[in-house]
Formats: C-alpha cells, sequence, structure tokens
C-alpha cells in the first residue's frame, strides 16, 4: 500500500490489517503515556482545503501519537486568497519536505493529481462527493470492535446519499467486509448511479426499522445542494428522520451510528444521538486509531517496485 | 537426550541446550530472581514478543511452586519501539497487557536472545512510557555477545559465545514443537 485514496484500492485482508492494527493502537490511546515513537522523524502534510474539523483534529492526533510532525495548510489566510494555484501551493508544500500529503478538497480527484504532481504518498481525507476512505475505516472499526465482526451485519444508510462520500466509501467497503447494505433517501437525493452500487434502497425510514443491525445517518449537505431538493425540514423528519419514537422500534442491540456533523432535530433526535444505542462518541475515538493505522502502514512498509 | 535440526544451508544443526537443560535453567532463574529480591514482594515479569511471553509465564510458574506466590505477568511489543522500522516492515503487532501498575515495582523483562542489546533498549523506553519502576532487570536464556549498546542481563541462562555469521535458535514449549537451543552456523566466514 503507498496511497489511500479510494476504498475500491483496498482488499478483505488489506482492510483487515488495518483493522488490527487499529485495534492495537485504540490500547497505544488507552494507555498513560498515549504516544509511541514509531514515526519519529517523520513530518506530515495536512493540506485542508474544505473547512474540517474532526477529520483535521484526528489526523493531526494521530500523527502526533505516533511522534510525526505536522505541516498544517489550510486556504484561510493563505496565498490561495492571492491567486496561488492548486499544483503551486502543493508543490511549495513538497518543499518544505513532509513525507506523507493529507488532502481534503471539495473537487473530486484532487488527491490523485496532488499525487502526481509530488509524487508523495497521499491520503485522501475526502474530495468532493467521491470518497473518504479513513471514514470509511473507522466506521468499520466501530462496528467490528461493537459486534466482534462486520461479516453479515445490516446496515441502513439514511439521508444525503447523493452529496455523500461517506456513503460512497462506506458501502463499498461494508460490501467489502461482507455486509448488506441498503440506501435510505429521497429519490431526489439519491446519486444517478445506485444501481451500479449493488445495495438495495428503501423509500422510507419505517421500511428498515424492524431488519437491520446498523443504521447510519447522514447530514443533508446544503453546501453542496442537499437542502434544495426536498419540500420542507420538517417533511424530511417525518420520513427519514431517526425519532425516538422510531428509535424505540429497531431491534434490540440495533446501534446508530453518524459520521459527523449533526443536525439535532433533523436527521437524528437529540435525546437518540446521546441514548444508549450511539456509537457516535466511539466514531471519534476510534477515528484517531485507524488513521495511526493508516499513517504508520504508509510510512513504514517498504513499496514494491 | 541431543537432537539435530536442519540448518538454513541444510547441514545439521549443534544443539547447545535439551529441553531438560532450558528447564533447569529457567528454574534457576526463578530461584536466583526471588533470592535477589529476599522474596516475590514487588516483583512483575514482563515477557517480550514473542518467544519471552511463555518464557515469563514459566518463570512465574516455576517460582510459584517453590515460594507459593503467584507474581505478575505482563507482555510487551516493543515494534513501535523499534529503531529500524523504516527499513524493515512491520507485520502485525504483538498484544501489550500489564496487569498491574509498575509505578515503585521491580520490572524484570524476559526474553530469549541477548545480541545487540537493541531489543532490550527498545523494551526499557516502551516500559518507562507505561509507568515508573523502581528498577528494571533482564532475564535472558542465551547471552550470544555482540552487544551494540551499553546493556547487560541480570540473570542468564547460558553464556553462548558465537560469531556474527551464526544464528542461534531457541525453541520453547507453548510456541514450538520442540524445545531447546540449537546454533545454526550460517553461511562460512569467507562465503
Amino acid at each position: 500500500m503507498r496511497d489511500l485514496l479510494s476504498v475500491d484500492d483496498l482488499d478483505r485482508a488489506e482492510i483487515e490489517d488495518l483493522l488490527d492494527l487499529g485495534d492495537d493502537f485504540v490500547e497505544v490511546l488507552g494507555r498513560d503515556v498515549p504516544k509511541v515513537p514509531a514515526l519519529r522523524g517523520k513530518t506530515i502534510g495536512l493540506m485542508f482545503y474544505e473547512p474540517s474539523t474532526r477529520t483535521r483534529l484526528s489526523f493531526d492526533r494521530a500523527a502526533k501519537a505516533l511522534s510525526a510532525d505536522v505541516l498544517t495548510f489550510t486556504p484561510g489566510g493563505s496565498s490561495v486568497s492571492k491567486g496561488e494555484s492548486l499544483k503551486d501551493t502543493a508543490l511549495t508544500l513538497q518543499a518544505m519536505g513532509p513525507h506523507l500529503m493529507v488532502v481534503r478538497h471539495k473537487a473530486t480527484g484532487a488527491p490523485w493529481r496532488i499525487r502526481d504532481w509530488t509524487g508523495l504518498p497521499v491520503v485522501n481525507a475526502g474530495d468532493g462527493a467521491h470518497q473518504h476512505p479513513t471514514q470509511a475505516l473507522l466506521d468499520l472499526l466501530t462496528l467490528r470492535r461493537h459486534f466482534g465482526q462486520v461479516d453479515g451485519l445490516r446496515v441502513a444508510i439514511v439521508g444525503d446519499i447523493r452529496h455523500s462520500r461517506v456513503a460512497r466509501s462506506l458501502a463499498g467497503s461494508l460490501q467489502t467486509m461482507g455486509a448488506s447494505v441498503t440506501v435510505v433517501a429521497p429519490s431526489t437525493l439519491l446519486p444517478i448511479d445506485t444501481q451500479s452500487w449493488g445495495v438495495a434502497s428503501a423509500a422510507g425510514i419505517d421500511e428498515i426499522l424492524g431488519e437491520v443491525d446498523v443504521v447510519y445517518l447522514l447530514r443533508i449537505q446544503t453546501e453542496r445542494g442537499g437542502g434544495d431538493v426536498f419540500p420542507s425540514v420538517a417533511e424530511y423528519v417525518s420520513r427519514f428522520g431517526l425519532t425516538r419514537d422510531r428509535a424505540d422500534r429497531l431491534p434490540d442491540g440495533a446501534v446508530v451510528m453518524h459520521p459527523g456533523p449533526m443536525n439535532r432535530g433533523v436527521e437524528i433526535d437529540p435525546q437518540v444521538a446521546d441514548g444508549p444505542r450511539a456509537l457516535v462518541t466511539h466514531q471519534v475515538s476510534n477515528g484517531i486509531a485507524v488513521r495511526m493505522a493508516v499513517l504508520f502502514r504508509l510510512l513504514t512498509s517498504e513499496v514494491p517496485e | 537426550m541431543h537432537r539435530t535440526l536442519r540448518s538454513r544451508l541444510g547441514g545439521p544443526m549443534p544443539q547447545v541446550m535439551t529441553s531438560d537443560d532450558l528447564d533447569r535453567a529457567i528454574r534457576r532463574i526463578g530461584h536466583e530472581i526471588v533470592e535477589r529480591h529476599h522474596g516475590t514482594d514487588g516483583i512483575v515479569l514482563v515477557g517480550i514478543h514473542s518467544r519471552g511471553v511463555p518464557l515469563a509465564e514459566q518463570i512465574a510458574s516455576d517460582i510459584e511452586s517453590f515460594e507459593k506466590v503467584r507474581v505478575p505477568v505482563g507482555e510487551l511489543d516493543i515494534g513501535l519501539y523499534r529503531d529500524d522500522l523504516a527499513s524493515r516492515p512491520t507485520t502485525r503487532l504483538g498484544r501489550t497487557l500489564i496487569p498491574v501498575d509498575l509505578s515503585g515495582e521491580t520490572v524484570v523483562l524476559v526474553d530469549d536472545v541477548l545480541y545487540t542489546g537493541r531489543t532490550i533498549r527498545a523494551a526499557l523506553d516502551a516500559v518507562l512510557d507505561l509507568g515508573r519502576p523502581r528498577r528494571i532487570e533482564l532475564a535472558v536464556i542465551c547471552d550470544r555477545g555482540h552487544r551494540e549498546l551499553p546493556i547487560r542481563p541480570d540473570y542468564v541462562g547460558k553464556n553462548l559465545p558465537t560469531s556474527e555469521h551464526q544464528k542461534v535458535k531457541v525453541r520453547i514449549k507453548g510456541i514450538d514443537a520442540e524445545a531447546g537451543v540449537w546454533i545454526d552456523e550460517g553461511p562460512p566466514a569467507d562465503a
């Protein structure tokens, strides 16, 4: 493994390997001194062209827990506002000597371009509505730690599927791991290529409540136009929101996940978000561990020529 | 009974300790640990993955048989502390599990072979990140020399002078089919 750009690049054995390592790093993060010297002397560039709190902080924490140094670039107050191109910014950051780049950008494919321009290993931290592989890996780690395995789980992904890189990455990798996936969304929030995903679909959340192990909720991405395609928030909640009443109808043992940021009262009821079924905080803490696993693998493995 | 394994080159590999020799050496190390500390108070055995872990267990069982006290046994993986991570890719990390708070305790690190000392250097860093023991000691089955760091063992099963092209193979109960210690001659010096 040289880069992590898309979950489609990972086969089941490679995903299992990263999750195994993720388990090891969960243990490391629980120690009195949650820091190991494994990547001492390595520098990791974080290029975040889109606003991000949890993902950027999570990569930052992961790098530092492995004793790597971090170079952070965000466009606010940078030369981007003076007209610098993506390529020139990437080459400038590269000249400062990072061993790996973590890239988030609103344009699909930007991490691939940056890899080609710089020749550095690149981790895709989200490109447009396309891919977000470390989010998928942290969700798989959270599910595997909770249920013991991912194989055979029934997962419903509910919400703005169309604009969601999380849904794309998660649906693909869940199937690689042997889980079955149903997407639940208004037809206007389903991508036109859902057929090729190999997943089932449902037109309302009530259809799937009785027979799922995992309800994975997504935010409506107003910044990508997701708010313009249904009549009102109230109507969205009435057919797709996970209300308290609906949460009560889930099978025993079923869990609720959300990649954040949450819009409480829209896709998820505030009390459900804080309730016993919610794995949201586990997702955040497992995210650090799985990103440690990715950085560790990419920076300590020999590159097969 | 001495048995002969096949070496890397296909030739016979001389055995230097039998399974019984190994058991006696491990039992003696258990006695020495208890003798030096006038008992078992505050002693924690920590095995280094992979073969140090069952060795530490065996020392603990021996101590229990003659002292009637079970000393705590931990296990330590030093994969994240190695100084050659960049050149030697890692596989799965082993488990690190220390069942007690190490603060103020006497940690006895247990490993099969002491060679350059780099593994022990990594283990010292790893233990010190896990707590602040009162002291750290080292027990090894074989000390084969060729140290690259100022590290020495406190308890030794057998001193085994070797040349650098040789390999020392310690096989133990619980991991390997047959227990004992062998020297693999490796390629001749002029090869």
